[in-house]
């Protein structure tokens, strides 16, 4: 008996811990995760790889974080069913868990499309956890020839993870360019260019049509392609089974309100799994960000708690690099597109729809792209600051003096 | 908790913050062996433009959104109120420049991220751009 | 003009070893002096430009730089010294008057140092002011000479209007716009914690600064600039300026561009217009006259505030005060040869006026010997620079003093003596915008507070040395003066005797 259950260890279990203690600080917490881990922000794989950081040093909170919290962890363990009358768990284990109020923080899967022969190869993996990248370090060396499936944000993170200890990668992807999920046309080319100057090969607009052996594969357009190890990048799924299975409310990711709470009493959800209303279009989505998951998890934890914070800013946002090349994207693509600048090593363009800014794509220079993001978070209306300003550097002078006096003359 | 709070009125855009901020994080002892021929770096920023200037550093938020968006808990907003940075745990992502509302955070030369920490942890013991304000615009105090 | 017969006075120089180009110099120098050259990498100077305020040597954070007195000179004359020599130059390639500030710099005797505090050993002990009582507190104004009483014999109160001092400094007359609001705040703000007051000069006052009134003198000076009946009734004092130290004889003159919208506001006057205050009072050509402006002003202040008269230490001063302390003004002020001012004629300002030591002592004299000093509080300025200048003009008869350059010194002033140019790099003597902020008035006020803070303490150690404990005690006591290197006459107007006597 635990008077608050969260399935999941990871970004969203943090917030949820976090936002409960901020309100409750004897209650029982109880996490329950599927991986054996101290609790880690899970796109750090790549920097592991590349040695940017260790094992030692991922650890998201302080090692004495559960302790400190009071929080109980069982690991390793799988929640394999949820009885919302007994309001109880059901663990992999063959134990349960009742709760007073649960967590939904189950994150997302791989999800990897029915591809014919893919038995046959035997080096592969996905990339999503701390052992998913601990299996494929230890699949590779330097006469590595790598394929990836995917030149999405984790395919291409993945690829910069281990460029330097294989001797080839190839990155195929149904889709014409690379990150379609954040970049325009001109974003995508630009990084896929910086790539290939590193010396990584792309394959785009065609998909693997059969894995013709451990090694081999063709592709629709039939070109044969030869690699020893596989990297399967194609998409996530939110986990969302557990609570279809009770009769939840799903759509793409479980339906949540602002606090967190689900469909069902006493059930609430947050993180990859569940959807938010994205404030930089006006829609319902999965918004599937590191922040995103802890401003939810939080909000739910302070509400499964008794108190109330909604969190209703929650919109995409990204910020990744590849080598030496940052990129920060924020928002939604709709709207005018206003492209400042355009040469062969930055690209920024700002997207502006009924007097405000609703997304912006930065590459190469991306200093202080905070400014542009709060834009989008605030909806500030464009005609109350000096947008021709702002729009050539993020700057706080683009705002009045007014705004200026609250924003460095206030604590905040 | 004592913030450094900045009034715009009283900035001459002397600069003065940033090249004491760069001193008092260079860990030397001269100011000349410290920033002579050197493209200096601070964790503090003069705006400048028609007659107007301001200096910009970390406002350490008590809600901050760059904690929650750093991705290796490298952000800490530790107990005394200051947000600071683990730069051995830092893998330089640069979410919390996207996070940032203030644009305070940048890149230092070792590739990770760099933000005020109010010079509580170096040299000067004591928020160096303070210090060396000729005018007061700078002021660390509670509010 | 194809020959340059200027040359400068200073050098800058720059320890290019400890210079890390951080420009400092350059974006504090309103005068252009300093500029990075992005091909060398270096930092450079123009000390043609050069005026010599310290604002950057004071700014460098790796104290890079000094000005130094160039070496370059005419061939030696002890006659037509250099200085003789680039005025005629000037002139010649001008037709100009030659404009100064800041008060006569010229080598001419300063008694201050010729006269020494006397302090008490054995008899009548020293008092310890840590321990004791030591009272500075000052009431300026006319003093009743009678006790008077009504029919049933109770005391009437036949006090006029008093100032009350915490201490005997004021500071004194300097306009806005002469100098800037943030000056004028800063030295609002001090005299207002203080205790004591500052004088709005010729320009009127600012609106915002009528909350300080109760701690404000209000001049009224030829010009009558920024006279008004709100205006004469919000200060505590108001002053009659007919001279000033640094230039006697001659009216104020505020340069056009020095008038922007809020000065020409405060002034009453057209915005950009040369704001210039004639010589005299054109309604005053006797004391008669000066009597009606005197009693014109108290009754537009209900009789509710004490009228200052303020001249210049001329020639036949004595006489002149004599005459004011039976115009019914409440206080003479007294302003010496050596007194500042945002602009003044060279030639005036160096030659002409006396010594206000010699003033002071013979208007004292000759008040007492008309049975008319406690007509009028004495109140002396004209550059007095330290608190023992403040504790001889007390011994020597004067109520309290007036400071100026001294609280502009303490503004960050550098007496560069170029406030006629516009372009103070301090944010005094300017109207600038990007340069009047740099005139923090938090910063401004309390480096004023200090500074009469510390004369206080000061005053109060040397007056516990002489054996006294309250400014009553030391005004006129001339024993406590003696003379050092003074003649027989210089001794027998300052009323003191010689060291040794």
């Amino acid at each position: 008996m635990s008077d608050y259950v969260i399935i999941g260890n990871s970004i969203a279990a943090i917030g949820t811990i976090e936002g409960i203690r901020k309100v409750d600080t004897t209650g029982t917490i109880t996490v329950i995760g599927n991986e054996n881990h101290f609790v880690y922000g899970r796109p750090l794989i790549s920097y592991m790889l590349m040695g940017k950081t260790t094992l030692e040093k991922m650890n998201y909170r302080d090692l004495s974080f559960y302790d400190d919290n009071k929080v109980e962890t069982i690991l390793g363990v799988e929640v394999t069913a949820i009885d919302k009358d007994k309001k109880q768990v059901a663990l992999s284990n063959g134990s349960t868990v009742s709760y007073k109020k649960l967590m939904l923080a189950t994150g997302s899967r791989p999800f990897l499309p029915p591809m014919k022969g893919i038995e046959l190869v035997e080096k592969k993996t996905s990339f999503m956890t701390i052992d998913d990248a601990l299996k494929l370090d230890s699949m590779i060396n330097s006469e590595s020839n790598v394929l990836v499936v995917g030149a999405g944000l984790i395919g291409l993170k993945c690829v910069e993870g281990i460029l330097s200890k294989v001797k080839s990668i190839t990155v195929i992807d149904l889709a014409n360019r690379v990150l379609p999920s954040i970049l325009d046309e001109k974003g995508s080319d630009l990084v896929k260019a910086s790539l290939e100057k590193k010396g990584v090969k792309f394959i785009l607009g065609e998909s693997i049509a059969e894995f013709t052996s451990a090694a081999t594969a063709t592709t629709t357009q039939g070109k044969e392609l030869s690699f020893d190890t596989l990297v399967t990048a194609v998409g996530v799924r939110p986990n969302t089974q557990l609570f279809q299975a009770i009769g939840g409310q799903v759509n793409r990711g479980i339906v949540v309100d602002t606090l967190g709470k689900t469909s069902i009493e006493d059930i609430y959800a947050g993180g990859d799994c569940a959807e938010c209303f994205d404030i930089s279009c006006d829609t319902q989505r999965i918004v599937a960000i590191l922040p995103n998951a802890y401003f939810q998890g939080r909000a739910a934890g302070i509400s499964m708690a008794g108190g109330e914070e909604p969190f209703d800013q929650a919109m995409p946002m990204n910020s990744i690099g590849f080598f030496d090349l940052h990129i920060i994207t924020a928002g939604s693509y709709i709207g005018d597109k206003d492209i400042v600048l355009d040469d062969e090593n930055n690209y920024k363009v700002l997207f502006t729809k009924d007097n405000k800014l609703v997304g912006f794509i930065m590459i190469g220079d991306v200093q202080r792209a905070g400014i542009y993001t709060s834009l989008i978070r605030n909806k500030t209306p464009l005609d109350s600051i000096d947008y021709t300003l702002v729009r050539e550097h993020p700057q706080l002078m683009a705002f009045t003096l007014k705004d200026r006096q609250e924003k460095l003359g206030r604590s905040h | 908790m004592k913030r450094v709070y900045v009034n715009e009125k009283w900035c001459l855009g002397c600069r003065l913050c940033e090249y004491n901020c760069a001193f008092a994080n260079s860990g030397m002892t001269d100011m000349v062996k410290a920033l002579n021929n050197v493209t200096i770096n601070p964790r503090i920023k003069v705006e400048k433009a028609n007659g107007i200037s301001f200096a910009v550093q970390c406002r350490h938020c008590k809600d901050p959104i760059c904690v929650r968006a750093c991705i290796a808990g490298a952000l800490h907003l530790d107990e005394d109120g200051v947000i600071r940075i683990d730069d051995t745990k830092c893998v330089g992502c640069h979410s919390c420049v996207m996070a940032c509302p203030y644009g305070a955070i940048m890149p230092s030369q070792k590739g990770v991220m760099q933000k005020c920490e109010l010079c509580l942890q170096n040299s000067s013991k004591e928020p160096a751009c303070v210090k060396g304000c000729p005018n007061h615009a700078i002021v660390y105090e509670e509010r | 003009m194809a020959i340059n017969f200027i040359e400068p006075l200073y050098e800058v120089v720059r320890n290019q070893d400890r210079c890390i180009k951080c420009r400092v110099c350059e974006n504090q120098c309103s005068n252009e002096v300093h500029r990075y050259d992005s091909d060398l990498k270096v930092m450079l100077s123009d000390e043609t430009k050069c005026v010599n305020c310290h604002r950057c040597v004071a700014l460098c954070p790796t104290k890079a730089l000094k000005i130094v007195k160039s070496d370059n000179c005419f061939k030696e004359n002890a006659n037509w010294t250099q200085a003789n020599m680039t005025s005629i130059y000037k002139q010649a390639d001008t037709a100009g008057v030659l404009l100064s500030s800041m008060g006569n710099p010229e080598p001419l005797p300063v008694y201050w140092d010729k006269i020494l505090i006397n302090a008490s050993q054995v008899t009548n002990p020293p008092i310890d002011p840590l321990r004791e009582p030591m009272e500075t507190r000052t009431f300026l104004g006319a003093k009743p000479k009678d006790i008077v009483k009504d029919k049933s014999g109770n005391i009437v109160n036949n006090l006029p209007p008093q100032l009350e001092l915490s201490t005997p400094i004021m500071f004194s007359a300097m306009s806005y716009g002469s100098i800037s609001y943030n000056a004028h705040e800063s030295l609002a703000r001090a005299a207002t914690e203080l205790g004591i007051l500052y004088n709005t000069g010729e320009g009127g006052l600012h609106e915002d600064f009528y909350k300080y009134g109760p701690n404000t003198i209000v001049q009224v000076a030829s010009g009558r600039f920024g006279v008004n009946k709100d205006f004469l009734n919000t200060g505590a004092a108001i002053e009659i300026k007919m001279g000033q130290g640094a230039k006697p004889g001659i009216g104020g003159h505020l340069p056009g561009q020095k008038v922007t919208a809020d000065v020409s506001k405060t002034r009453m006057i057209p915005e950009g217009s040369d704001a210039i205050s004639p010589a005299p009072h054109h309604d005053i050509y006797s004391i008669e006259d000066l009597r009606q402006l005197v009693y014109s002003l108290k009754e537009a202040s209900d009789y509710k505030k004490p009228v200052i008269v303020k001249i210049a230490a001329v020639h036949n001063v004595a006489v002149i005060a004599s005459g004011i302390a039976r115009s019914g003004a409440d206080i003479i002020a007294i302003d010496g040869f050596r007194g500042g001012t945002g602009a003044a004629p060279t030639r005036i300002r160096d030659n002409v006026g006396i010594p206000i030591e010699l003033a002071l002592a013979t208007v004292d004299k000759r008040l007492r010997d008309e049975g008319i000093r406690d007509n009028v509080s004495l109140v002396v300025g004209g550059s007095i620079r330290s608190s023992a200048d403040v504790v001889k003009a007390i011994a020597l008869g004067a109520d309290a003093c007036y400071i100026a350059t001294g609280a502009l010194l303490a503004l960050g002033c550098h007496l560069c003596r170029s406030c006629h140019l516009g372009r103070c790099n301090w944010g005094i003597a300017t109207q600038r915008p990007d340069l009047t902020k740099r005139l923090n008035p938090d910063v401004g006020s309390q480096r004023l507070v200090n500074l009469i803070e510390a004369w206080t303490h000061e005053i109060k150690e040397m007056m516990g040395g002489m054996g006294i404990n309250s400014i009553e005690a030391l005004r006129g006591n001339r024993l406590m003066l003696r003379g050092v290197g003074l003649t027989e006459k210089e001794l027998e107007i300052l009323g003191i005797k010689h060291a040794g006597e």
